[in-house]
């Protein structure tokens, strides 16, 4: 059972670049997924497309939760309506949201609304947001986001943006679209490759790598502006970036002294300065959340596999040892866990590493997959990967159940990279 | 006098488009010439007993603008591609005269400068073809430094997996992808 998101498709008909929508197909769902009855908030209809409908799809989006079809009900409840709870109960909702939208006298909107836990009669809170028109979306996910929150006792993602790189023909497009695919905005198209997009941690920025100049070149890219500022362009590749946990710095692979090798530098390409020699490949540095150590790849052992070292330089351990390529390191926001691309049997495939256990867990079962990318609460990872000879996205939770594809129309979607919270 | 160059001038055209008839377009374009102007800077011109057709010799002397050892085909130097084995990253005995033919011409061109960009398959992690190809190029620019070429002559860079040369994902699209280009200045 295949269950397409539609509203990201309806979306689609006001975007200009219909074509570049990215749709998501929920192909895998959690195991105990908690009943939900999202009623139509009463009046947004004046707000289109609506409140209700966004938030049951973030949420069943998540795996976490399954939308129980709410009866018709007039007049249309609020939040302030009193709740039949054992009538709830008798449809199976474990969880109700009821809400209302009304018209402000600017010509603003106000959205109200409450989550109840069915089970205990009780109220768990609510919120109001005042919101413009072109806020109803944003406004729809941060009332995801609560509700999640609410129920799971962790943060929701809803709110957050990816970006991604979509090839089509000889065009490569840099795009940042919210987290359930909609709205996206193009931030660089070019004619030539465009890899490796990093958030800073304010989502502000995006360091990529682009090879307009004939070669690989780091820049560090402020979206807003849409102004660019080359962070490493020095003799040789320059390539792989990773951003600092405090935003004040990038690990890069530059060869400019020969080889590939990690070094630390300014996000305005000042203080340039090796963190290391091997006589390998050392590549692929990524920070952990504590900004203590740098996770890489490195062939110093003979094949490729992740190591860590200090964040200031020094020695380095070896962290994989299973297989003989493990590649394309990412920690999770805890800490706790390595996602990682491993190779068996030709096979390139998510893999997570337990850090304190070692257990290793393959996530995935397709066989090209690349560019592993926590979101940032640590529940899924959004990755690139190849369906029928084209390049998708897909989006596996820590736990190896919820899986989701997300697609292009026409082609190539890869090397994603989901942003930070926002900060309000 | 005159009629020197417009034989000169015939005969580029007899090059350039063999069986036109050549005296039609031959006069309008000489009258602006000097005498002892070069019309071809490099080529050696001299007129043939008979008078009617000069021989323009592109071997000798100089090249004129256009021209360039590099791109003739019929030198080595035209081909500026190295295939590379499966996960290898040492140049091949076969394409060591190739190799030997650019640091000779870096050499003696000490004003020329190279850019050697390394490439993959597009199998595994992009990034980490980068490194790979990286370690391509950079073989090349120690082959060639080591056969004379100056430091600053060489760039040595990465395309990774992202600029394939063949399409496809079959072991022959692969063996087209393990490579080194070299490109000269102005060619980039």
């Amino acid at each position: 059972m295949r269950w397409f998101y539609l509203l990201a498709l309806a979306a689609a008909a006001f975007a200009t670049a219909a074509s570049a929508q990215l749709s998501i197909e929920i192909t895998g769902g959690g195991a105990n997924r908690l009943p939900i009855a999202i009623v139509p908030f009463a009046g947004e209809g004046a707000i289109q497309p609506g409140i209700a409908a966004i938030v049951r799809a973030d949420l069943e989006r998540s795996g976490l939760f399954r939308a129980i079809e709410p009866p018709p009900l007039v007049p249309a409840p609020t939040e302030a309506s009193a709740v039949n709870f054992p009538e709830w109960r008798s449809r199976l909702a474990d969880a109700l949201v009821l809400g209302s939208v009304a018209v402000l006298p600017d010509g603003r909107f106000e959205v109200r609304f409450r989550v109840f836990d069915v089970v205990k009669q009780a109220a768990l809170g609510g919120v109001a947001y005042t919101l413009s028109r072109n806020q109803v979306r944003a406004t729809a996910h941060r009332i995801s986001d609560y509700i999640y929150e609410k129920l799971t006792g962790e943060k929701g993602v809803f709110s957050t943006r990816i970006a991604y790189v979509v090839k089509r023909g000889p065009r490569y497009e840099l795009q940042i679209a919210d987290a359930d695919g909609a709205g996206e905005e193009t931030a660089l198209a070019s004619l030539e490759p465009i890899i490796s997009p990093a958030w800073s941690p304010d989502g502000r920025r995006l360091a990529y790598v682009s090879f307009e100049q004939k070669k690989p070149v780091v820049y560090v890219h402020s979206l807003q502006s849409g102004q660019r500022q080359v962070a490493a362009n020095f003799k040789g590749s320059n390539s792989a970036p990773a951003w600092a946990p405090d935003g004040s710095r990038l690990a890069v692979a530059l060869s400019r002294e020969g080889g590939s090798q990690i070094f630390s530098v300014n996000a305005d390409g000042s203080a340039v300065r090796r963190l290391m020699s091997s006589s390998g490949i050392d590549t692929e540095p990524v920070f952990s959340p504590d900004g203590q150590f740098i996770y890489f790849t490195s062939d110093r052992g003979g094949s490729p596999q992740i190591y860590r070292m200090p964040a200031t330089g020094g020695d380095a351990q070896r962290v994989t040892f299973e297989g003989t390529y493990n590649v394309s390191a990412r920690i999770s926001p805890d800490g706790k866990n390595l996602a990682y691309i491993s190779r068996t049997s030709g096979k390139f495939q998510v893999a997570m590493l337990d850090l304190s256990t070692k257990q290793v867990q393959v996530l995935t079962d397709s066989d090209k997959d690349e560019s592993p990318s926590f979101s940032p609460n640590g529940r899924m990872i959004l990755l690139a990967t190849v369906l029928g000879g084209r390049g998708v996205l897909s989006a596996v939770s820590a736990d190896g159940r919820v899986k989701q594809r997300l697609t292009v129309s026409s082609g190539d979607v890869r090397e994603p990279a989901w942003g930070p919270f926002v900060r309000e | 006098m005159r009629t020197i160059w417009m034989s000169v001038l015939a005969s580029a055209l007899l090059v350039a488009c063999a069986g036109s008839p050549p005296e039609e377009q031959a006069g309008a374009a000489v009258e602006d010439r000097k005498p002892g102007a070069v019309v071809n800077p490099g080529a050696q011109t001299n007129p043939l007993p008979g008078g009617q057709v000069a021989r323009v010799d592109l071997t000798q002397g100089k090249p004129p603008a256009g021209y360039s050892v590099l791109k003739d085909p019929k030198s080595i130097l035209s081909k500026r591609s190295v295939y590379f084995d499966l996960d290898s990253f040492t140049i091949n005995d076969e394409f060591k005269p190739l190799v030997e033919a650019h640091a000779k011409y870096l050499r003696e061109n000490t004003g020329a400068k190279v850019l050697i960009q390394g490439n993959t398959d597009e199998r595994g992690s992009r990034e980490y073809n980068l490194a790979l190809g990286q370690k391509r190029s950079d073989a090349m620019k120690r082959m060639l430094i080591l056969l004379g070429a100056k430091e600053e002559q060489v760039e040595s860079v990465s395309l990774g997996e992202e600029k394939p040369k063949a399409q496809g994902s079959t072991d022959e699209a692969y063996a087209e992808n393990r490579r080194d280009d070299i490109l000269y200045g102005g060619e980039y």
